[in-house]
């Protein structure tokens, strides 16, 4: 009897419930995805605001100021660039470091490309020599820098004194102080330093290619190389675009190698944009100067990013040859 | 225990000077009465960081950790020592410099505190002291270390850079003397080199053995960078003949050289590889010190660089300043050490432990006995006085510190002498570089 008055009484409250109220505008606010993903994306771009676009900012401003080390600088427009613009070790700077950049990413994506077909088959101790592959990459820069810097050493290269000792060379190899022996020698140490980057990258892409389509390939009678033309590459073209626009971007601004082997030199034969950049704003103190040789860089890697953003845009590459 | 009145003190570094011998205990005592007497007092609870040059010596740093342990334990200043690769202390100096914050003192290389004079702290009164005290500053470290009228660094030492060279090898090129003329000094690279025992210049960006003998060819043939009033005069004949000469050295040179820096030719020259090169005195020391190599040390010996058409000596000595930041919140703790590095119970001690590394450029320690010791040593004593300034005929300023910081000098000999310009080109655009820095 007291449950039923009871559920007669509920009955009763529930059907003269007032009208629910308008939601204020702070709720509805708080409600806002917009709202809420700002907040929780506050902190990643506060930490790009301060660390990247600050930075550069004030790198592009110090650009058009004379600024130097230990005095602030006045604007003075376009005149470091003016000043650049005549200057033949500047454009010295900027031949060398795209051949470097170009060659280097060239080789790298044929060797990385090959590695990758390669330890996508099915090796004995695949896990390990996969691992194996990636040690160049991991091994500080600074370190393996060194190492290379001991081999090139015009006294005392092992390569020299193992030639040497083959009898097929006479005197010691000028690794690092004849100017085309330099460049090489660099290129070659950025590709070995590079390479397990493109190779691992891309063995991802390659085992994300579905093997029905290899045996489909088989059986209609494909040959190895029609494999690898018509099913593999097409398929790996998205992958390929973006390994190698990070490739690219970070041989082009590449500093820690050049500077622990050549210096930039011999007599500036070695001289990328960014070593150049470091010489004339810290050690000789101009800072505008060397902002502005930095500055000078953006068109470059803008020009390479924009090409991997619209390339991967166009569906060709992203589902393959046909899908336009 | 003596008590230590002034008299006393007076006295005790008089004869110490001559003697050079307070050790241990005697030495603390002398410290502490020092740190009651000198005119800068620490400040309370004050603690100071360092940055110097990575040692060529071990001895010397040894000697120079000892020194500081002398100043704590004197004044109660904790010091904290940081070493840098010597090209690295440049850097490290000017972004500290910019950014208002790092180490409070930085000791490091020519011109350092002229990049960012504004930065350092004034040490006139130090300079004046020390100056009164040990006969006087050499000029050139005197030019070095004034801004103007007041001085923005100490002046600690020079290192001297000579040519060190290999007796037999040379004595079978037909040398038993190492020739005191260039043109004497091309015959003999010739020489040697169709003995199969070449020398070697560096030509990289070796920001002391490199800037050592690139101004000295420049100016032994009468070529400069500037002249008093500070305008460029490098585009000149004088500078073509020194860069012709450095050409014919080059090629009779061992090859390489191009790609060396500071180390290379103290390993090519320890390593028996190069006959001839220009360094301070640490190959010797080095080859003293290890067994294996003491061949080599009773093998070699140190000369005076030749002199050019010019006719008089044209040497470029490398000279370790240190500043004080006016960042630094205890200037008066630093201006103590500054001092106290170069009071006569200290720097006698730690010129013998360098073994001739470092040189004085306070006329008193002209007596110290470790350019007596041993005569391969005794040049080196004389760097102070021989050596002409980085600004060569013009000013040692901001301007002559971002020069030779930016090898513009160097890189128009290697550009020459590699090939890679041709004796107008190399100039011309070592012209427009230094037109730009010194306008």
């Amino acid at each position: 009897m007291a449950q039923q008055s009871s559920e007669m009484t509920d009955l009763a409250i529930n059907s003269i419930k007032p009208a629910p109220r308008e939601a204020t505008a702070w709720t509805r606010l708080r409600m806002n995805k917009n709202w809420i993903s700002f907040w929780f994306m506050l902190p990643a771009a506060a930490f790009l605001i301060l660390f990247l676009a600050y930075p550069l900012g004030l790198g592009v401003w110090m650009s058009f100021t004379d600024a130097r080390i230990g005095r602030p600088g006045e604007f003075i427009g376009i005149e470091n660039y003016e000043w650049l613009w005549d200057d033949s070790v500047f454009w010295l700077s900027v031949f060398n470091t795209i051949l470097y950049t170009t060659v280097a990413s060239a080789i790298k994506f044929a060797v990385g490309l090959y590695l990758a077909l390669l330890l996508n088959e099915n090796l004995p101790f695949k896990a390990l020599l996969r691992a194996v592959v990636l040690i160049p990459f991991i091994v500080p820069t600074v370190l393996s820098a060194i190492a290379f810097w001991w081999i090139y050493d015009p006294q005392f290269s092992i390569v020299s004194w193992s030639l040497r000792h083959l009898g097929l060379i006479n005197g010691n190899i000028d690794f690092l102080g004849d100017i085309w022996n330099a460049r090489w020698s660099v290129i070659f140490a950025n590709i070995w330093r590079g390479v397990p980057f493109v190779a691992i990258t891309l063995l991802a892409g390659l085992q994300t290619v579905s093997p029905s389509l290899y045996e489909a390939a088989t059986i209609d009678g494909a040959t190895r190389w029609q494999i690898f033309r018509h099913i593999t590459y097409p398929l790996l073209t998205p992958i390929i675009a973006v390994v190698m626009t990070f490739s690219v971007l970070f041989t082009f601004t590449d500093f820690q190698l050049i500077w622990v082997l050549t210096r930039g030199g011999p007599v500036n034969a070695t001289q990328l944009m960014a070593t150049l950049s470091y010489q004339r704003a810290i050690l000789s103190g101009h800072l505008g100067e060397g902002a502005a040789i930095s500055t000078a860089m953006i068109p470059f890697l803008l020009g390479a990013i924009l090409i991997s953003w619209f390339g991967l845009q166009r569906r060709k590459w992203q589902q393959g040859e046909s899908n336009d | 225990m003596t008590i230590f009145t002034r008299r006393a003190l007076m006295q005790g570094s008089t004869a110490a000077i001559t003697a050079g011998a307070l050790t241990g205990p005697a030495l603390l005592d002398w410290a502490k009465a020092w740190a009651q007497t000198a005119p800068w007092k620490p400040e309370k609870g004050a603690a100071l960081s360092l940055l110097r040059w990575k040692y060529f010596v071990q001895s010397e740093d040894d000697a120079f950790v000892k020194l500081i342990d002398a100043f704590t334990q004197a004044t109660g200043v904790k010091v904290t020592i940081s070493r840098e690769s010597y090209e690295d202390v440049q850097p490290k100096a000017s972004v500290a410099a910019n950014t208002g914050a790092g180490q409070d003192m930085f000791w490091g290389l020519y011109s350092l505190p002229h990049l960012f004079p504004q930065k350092c702290l004034d040490v006139t009164d130090v300079a004046d002291y020390l100056g009164k005290k040990y006969g006087g500053w050499v000029p050139s470290a005197q030019a070095y270390g004034m801004s103007g009228k007041k001085w923005i660094a100490i002046p600690v030492c020079y290192s001297g850079n000579m040519i060190n060279y290999r007796l037999e090898a040379s004595a079978k090129a037909g040398f038993s003397k190492f020739p005191t003329t260039t043109d004497a000094f091309l015959e003999y690279a010739k020489a040697m080199k169709k003995n199969n025992t070449p020398g070697g210049f560096a030509l990289g960006h070796a920001s002391g053995d490199g800037n050592a003998w690139v101004y000295w060819c420049l100016w032994a043939h009468g070529g400069n960078v500037v002249d008093k009033n500070d305008k460029v005069i490098i585009n000149s004949p004088e500078t073509e003949k020194a860069l012709t000469y450095a050409k014919a050295l080059y090629e009779n040179m061992a090859p390489g050289v191009a790609a060396w820096n500071d180390a290379s030719n103290n390993k090519a020259f320890l390593g028996g590889e190069i006959n001839w090169t220009d360094n301070g005195i640490s190959i010797y020391v080095a080859a003293k010190n290890d067994p294996s190599k003491n061949a080599i040390a009773k093998d070699m010996d140190h000369a005076v660089w030749p002199v050019g058409p010019i006719g008089k000596p044209t040497e470029l000595h490398l000279l370790y300043p240190i500043l004080a930041m006016t960042y630094t919140k205890y200037p008066q703790a630093c201006k103590a050490l500054m001092a106290f590095m170069l009071e006569a119970d200290q720097f006698n001690k730690w010129l013998v432990a360098s073994q001739g590394y470092l040189t004085h450029c306070l006329n008193a320690y002209d007596k110290n006995p470790i350019w007596t010791a041993d005569p391969k040593n005794t040049i080196f004593g004389e760097a102070g006085k021989r050596t002409l300034t980085a600004g060569g005929l013009g000013s040692v300023g901001e301007k002559a510190a971002a020069a030779i910081s930016d090898f513009v000098v160097l890189d128009m000999f290697a550009a020459f002498c590699t090939g890679r310009e041709d004796a107008k080109g190399a100039i011309k655009i070592a012209e427009r570089q230094l037109q730009r820095i010194y306008r």
